[in-house]
């Protein structure tokens, strides 16, 4: 089967490489370019564990192909903080327990960084809704509409 | 978790998807929003030769007005359409629908063209489409076909599309006055598939009795149903309890769901009833009517 | 509670921010699939498709051919080193490959070596197995009858499918007084499976080193050194020695339980890495975590109630089978066969009771404890909430205004109840009362009088909880013979900082930062610079882990009781340089200073750095201790909370309106935190109330194996949970505090099921089995007539 020769821009670094044409994206993050916050929690695209902004968009890593990424860029958790500085949503979290075993984190993160990027003041209702394709087991959500609402305001 | 392997292409045109679906056949696929695609690949089920990805094809995301028709470009995500200020105002049954596919962030890549070419009556655009009367544009080998809705699915994963052919276009016959529709879909969380979803769309006449009803049923049968004996039933009627309850039990009737965690075949059918009275009576209230 | 420490230092009652956070939001945890080591290999499973099956061929010849894939290990390539069996924490045994058959469906039969995880999924795909289908047997009654196929055939002389029986209490004393009683109610229940499905699934990287004979497994494992020694009791003849294992938890994603078992991919990994001399990697995916291992649940159970006329409990009685799946691996302490599950009489004091609990096999994957059961805890309590709530029904009595009447009265505690535990402290009217007050009670009831005459739905449902945690006491508890105690080693260095490390492995429960609190409570050593560590067998003192909310209750009693004999180091070297007798020093946190002279002060950190520079004559220098915990007793938190749900007569749809949870956990170390365990626990305990199941239809298929089926609920599904406190410490533990890590999920289900029930109950109904489908309730509406 063919390889791919693809160039990936990743947190503004562009990245060169030879892949698979089933290698999925989330893969490639994590195992070649070995950026490990991106987490894998499903196999059938429930769990959002893998999300990442696709040119801006929050999509399921997981079930995007490497190849489909070419040409593109992403944005994953470790590209949040510039110059030793936090996010806001990173902030947000820490401030307000939004996290407890921080696996599903990175991805409730770059959803909620992108409701943020279209919709300044969200509600809780629209918070809820936005975050609704990312599963958390441990905080029972409250903590983490807590914590968007933190970013919100910080960001405002 | 991991697909089988397979060959890829990004056709930068659509002569040359087109040559490529040509070449491959069966052994090919067309690879949209990839979000029905890919999680079955992930689980190998369905096995597939070659991908022909139609992501780098410009000109097939857009939603806009015109000639009568909502035209809605095949690649166009369900979060645009979700934003779109056409749709937004004058579409509420669509924004009803594109709201409750998979969940926000699936819906950034998934497409309206996916949700209708992969045949799965678990998918929600087909009801409110068949509700609208819509009609799929499809471009091939030799040019371009319009298929109406109603003709569209023939069967579990089985539509009208050839393997050499690129679902391009959806088009909404703009609806006219005293016009409401909506998209009434029950599900066990954000996420899963319809237990029973039913689309209506009508217009009203002058004397608020319905003059044109559709009704698309989600998950109730092998294909998308369209209720045609329901939607005769209320057309000369006015939107009382006995007419809507009537077309209600029609639904019911028109639906042959199979048994799953969902639900039992009873069940189902009596959801079906149920939310058709609710969406009969949100879609009279949008056009205007009691 | 005020603190009484100061912000600075962070010590109890404060809600610091986490200690463990700042990886976390950057991305930088270290979890087991981000850990990569040279020349690492790649293991993926091949597993049964059938439920109960002989293998008749395996044939690896296509998998081998598979471009990357180096190996197929097989049951017989284990059997050359007798490690395809091994033993279960309850002392039964299981597979790690089978050799003859197969008993659940998904369990695993071989395993494929490779270089990349793609090449190892190709080669599962391409190993072929035969197999010969056996009969099934799912239904744990079936397998009770005297015709039913035998499934253990691998235990001689075993003749049938039974595990264990187990009883407590007086069955004759219990029978009299409900020969007596004015009133009697009974109710069968049914708990099903569910399944932890914490975000991350299992998985290890195993590194045997070759040159050193050592052994290192980075491993998803809530109890690093239980495994550590169980693999050196299964593997220690192939050579692996206990010194020479090194078990590393990481950075874990959610355990809930699901993670102390020993499931046969690590053994498999282990052996492989030992074979080949390299580290072997295997990661499960969903559908693999689902349907084979982490289950919980799956009792029967049939509870019973005596009364007297005026609603006063006098004996309770509870017969139960337990689905165990095909071998008993539940992780209980070794006497406790069905765990805790006496705690079932609750917090009503109950006179008489008897219980029993009988064990059987059946075709499905082994397990039992987990999913914040607290040890069977979750279904002991199901069971006592509902059928108190069957009762008040009975009795057209306010389900509040019974349990009322029968809490065990505060004044008596510490408390025997009558199947034998010794519940530390509680006041139960008061939780209840707090809620009560918090959700407008009375005006509910009124709301819900109104609403029936229209013909509406709405239920109000209560649970009145007591846990039992901290496992525990080493007379009665131990896992395959380890006693439960649990330790603390604390170092204090010159400069006055910290290092604490445990025998317990949080999992997302934020030891670094509740522990730290707690030595800063101790000794004024600002919590920030505590460093705590936790999982690494070569530098942890031995603990038994975390589950079972035991941590604060053993461990951070460790954690206090190390810190508390620093200070007594610490005053020995304050009377020193203060020149004084240690009777004339008076602590307050982080100093001692001279009676009457409180300007003569040493604080902690001048007295660290003298047990290094300074140290009297005659004493050692350093300033550290070790504390090995033996608990005196578990600790019995409790709560209150009420639910109040509306349905949808069209679709019978659940919906949650409000719901508040008061939780009693004693004194708290870190309230953000303990809040932030009760919100998570009350979704895990909304989840198998409404949403979540794993069953098996009569071929053993699995139902509910991916999340497809098996519903998590999303912050759509979440309540906003509303939450209150009282606090009524533990008298015997050293800072009076109690666990709460699994209250919620203990106490909520049985508040959601009695609120649907009491919408339900004007019908005729009484009860209502989980998860409380929109179709089981629509199905009760329609047989009632109420449907829309």
């Amino acid at each position: 089967m063919a390889m791919h020769d693809i160039r990936v821009t990743v947190n503004g670094t562009p990245h060169d490489a030879q892949v698979e044409s089933r290698l999925l994206l989330v893969h490639l993050l994590r195992d070649q370019l070995r950026l490990t916050g991106t987490h894998i929690g499903c196999d059938t695209t429930h769990c959002g564990a893998c999300t990442v902004l696709l040119d801006g968009q929050p999509v399921k890593s997981c079930t995007v192909l490497a190849v489909q990424a070419d040409g593109r860029q992403v944005a994953t958790v470790e590209g949040l903080e510039k110059d030793g500085k936090l996010h806001p949503i990173q902030e947000g979290f820490w401030e307000k327990h939004g996290l407890q075993c921080g696996y599903c984190t990175p991805g409730m993160m770059m959803t909620s960084c992108a409701l943020l990027a279209k919709n300044k003041n969200p509600s809780e209702a629209e918070i809820r809704e936005a975050i609704s394709g990312n599963l958390c087991r441990c905080t029972g959500y409250v903590n983490i509409v807590k914590a968007v609402q933190f970013a919100a305001e910080r960001l405002r | 978790m991991i697909p089988g392997p397979f060959d890829y292409h990004a056709p930068g045109t659509l002569p040359e998807a087109l040559a490529l679906l040509s070449k491959y056949g069966e052994d090919a696929k067309v690879l949209s929003g990839g979000q029905s695609l890919l999680p079955l690949l992930k689980l190998r089920l369905g096995q597939v030769g070659h991908l022909v990805d139609i992501g780098r094809i410009p000109g097939l995301e857009y939603v806009r007005e015109d000639g009568g028709f909502l035209k809605i470009g095949g690649r166009t995500r369900e979060s645009a359409l979700e934003a779109s200020e056409a749709v937004r105002a004058r579409y509420p049954i669509l924004l009803d629908t594109a709201r409750v596919i998979a969940d926000p962030v699936v819906r950034n890549m998934a497409t309206v063209g996916g949700n209708l070419a992969h045949g799965d009556p678990g998918n929600d655009h087909p009801a409110t489409m068949l509700a609208l009367g819509a009609q799929v544009v499809a471009i091939g080998p030799k040019g371009e076909r319009v298929i109406p809705i109603e003709k569209f699915f023939l069967g579990l994963f089985r539509t009208a599309l050839r393997p050499d052919e690129v679902l391009t276009e959806i088009r909404v016959p703009a609806p006219p006055a005293r016009s409401g529709g909506a998209y009434v879909k029950l599900e066990r969380k954000v996420g899963d598939y319809a237990t029973a979803g039913v689309a209506v769309q009508v217009t009203l006449d002058g004397k608020g009795a319905f003059e044109r009803v559709g009704i698309g049923l989600t998950n109730l049968g092998p294909t998308p149903i369209k209720a045609s004996e329901a939607e005769k039933s209320l057309v000369g009627k006015r939107p009382d309890a006995a007419a809507m309850a009537e077309a209600s039990r029609l639904v019911a009737k028109a639906s042959s769901p199979t048994a799953d965690r969902r639900g039992a075949v009873d069940y189902k059918r009596e959801m079906a009833r149920v939310l058709t009275g609710r969406a009969l009576k949100s879609a009279v209230e949008r056009a205007g009517g009691r | 509670m005020q603190p009484k420490t100061s912000p600075e230092v962070g010590g109890m009652g404060h809600s610091m921010k986490r200690k463990e956070d700042p990886r976390f939001i950057r991305g930088k945890g270290n979890y087991v699939d981000d850990i990569s080591l040279p020349g690492m290999l790649w293991m993926d499973i091949v597993r049964s498709p059938f439920a109960h099956a002989k293998i008749k061929k395996i044939d690896t010849e296509k998998a081998l051919k598979v471009p990357g894939v180096l190996a197929v290990i097989t049951g017989e390539t284990l059997a050359k080193f007798n490690l395809h069996w091994m033993p279960t924490l309850m002392s039964d045994t299981q597979m790690v490959l089978p050799t003859e058959k197969v008993m659940y469906q998904a369990q695993e039969v071989a395993a494929v070596i490779a270089t990349s995880r793609y090449a190892a999924a190709d080669g599962v795909d391409a190993v072929e197995v035969e197999y010969e289908q056996l009969p099934v047997v799912v239904d744990p009654y079936k397998a009770l009858e005297p015709n039913a196929p035998v499934l253990r055939t691998d235990k001689k002389d075993k003749k049938d499918n039974r595990i264990f029986h187990w009883e407590a209490g007086d069955r004759a004393g219990t029978e009299k007084a409900f020969a007596e009683a004015d009133v009697k109610v009974k109710q069968d229940l049914y708990i099903p499976r569910i399944h932890v499905a914490s975000i991350e699934t299992c998985g290890c990287v195993a590194d045997f080193d070759r040159v050193n004979g050592k052994l290192t497994v980075y491993m998803t494992t809530q109890a690093p050194h239980a495994i550590r020694t169980v693999f050196a009791l299964v593997a220690g003849h192939v050579g692996l020695s206990e010194e020479r294992i090194r078990i590393i938890s990481p950075d874990i994603g959610g355990g809930f339980g699901g993670k102390v078992p020993v499931y046969p991919g690590y053994v498999i990994a282990v052996a492989a890495s030992v074979v080949i001399g390299k580290p072997v990697k295997w990661i499960e995916d969903r559908m693999e975590n689902l349907q084979a291992d982490s289950f919980a649940r799956d009792y029967h159970i049939t509870a019973e109630l005596a009364a007297k006329k005026d609603g006063t409990i006098t004996a309770l009685r509870m017969k139960t089978l337990a689905d165990h799946g095909y071998t008993d691996a539940a992780a209980n302490p070794s006497k406790f066969p069905a765990g805790l599950f006496s705690i079932c009489t609750g917090s009503y004091d109950v006179k008489k009771a008897f219980v029993e609990v009988d064990g059987v096999y059946t075709n499905k994957p082994p397990g039992g404890i987990a999913y914040r059961c607290s040890f069977r805890v979750t279904e002991a309590v199901h069971a006592i909430e509902r059928i108190t709530d069957v009762l008040a029904q009975q009795l057209k009595m306010d389900p509040a205004d019974l349990r009322m009447k029968n809490f065990i009265p505060k004044e008596k505690f510490p408390y025997k109840s009558a199947l034998g535990w010794e519940y530390d402290s509680g006041d139960y009217p008061r939780a209840l009362q707090l809620a009560m007050e918090k959700i407008g009670y009375q005006a509910l009831r009124k709301e819900q009088a109104e609403k029936r005459a229209r013909g509406e739905l709405m239920g109000i449902g209560i649970s009145s909880f007591t846990e039992i945690v901290g496992a525990g006491p080493s007379k009665t508890f131990d896992i395959l013979g380890i006693k439960m105690f649990d330790s603390c080693e604390l170092r204090v260095h010159p400069t006055g900082k910290a290092i604490a490390r445990f025998g317990t492995k949080s999992q997302g429960q934020g030891h670094e930062t509740t522990y730290a609190q707690i030595i800063a409570e101790e000794l004024g050593i600002p919590a920030s610079a505590v460093q705590v560590e936790e999982g690494d067998t070569d530098t942890a003192p031995y603990g038994l882990g975390t589950y079972a909310s035991r941590s604060t209750p053993t461990a951070g009693a460790a954690g206090a009781m190390a810190a508390r004999k620093v200070r007594e180091k610490a005053r020995k070297i304050a009377a020193y340089l203060l020149e004084v007798s240690e009777d004339d020093l008076v602590w307050e946190t982080g100093k001692f200073s001279v009676k009457g002279a409180p300007s003569r002060s040493k604080t902690i950190q001048e007295i660290a750095f003298a047990a290094y520079t300074n140290h009297p004559q005659g004493m050692e220098a350093g300033l550290e201790a070790v504390d090995y915990y033996d608990p005196p007793n578990l600790t019995f938190p409790f709560g209150s909370y009420i639910c109040v749900v509306d349905i949808d007569r069209g679709t019978g749809m659940v919906k949650i309106r409000r719901f508040v949870a008061v939780d009693d956990c004693g004194n708290i170390i870190n309230p953000m935190i303990v809040d932030g365990q009760i919100h998570g626990g009350l979704t895990m305990g909304m989840a198998p109330a409404l949403l979540e199941e794993i069953s098996y239809d009569e071929n053993g298929n699995v139902q509910g194996g991916s999340f497809m089926d098996y519903l998590l609920p999303t912050a759509m599904e979440t309540p906003a949970w509303e939450l209150g406190k009282t606090v009524t410490p533990s008298p015997h533990h050293p800072f009076g505090a109690k666990g709460v890590g699994e209250s919620a999920t203990v106490g909520a289900p049985p508040a959601i099921v009695n609120a649907v029930v009491d919408a339900l109950a004007h019908l005729g109904v009484k009860h209502v089995d989980i998860p409380i489908t929109p179709e089981k309730v629509w199905r009760i509406l329609k047989e009632k007539g109420v449907a829309e």
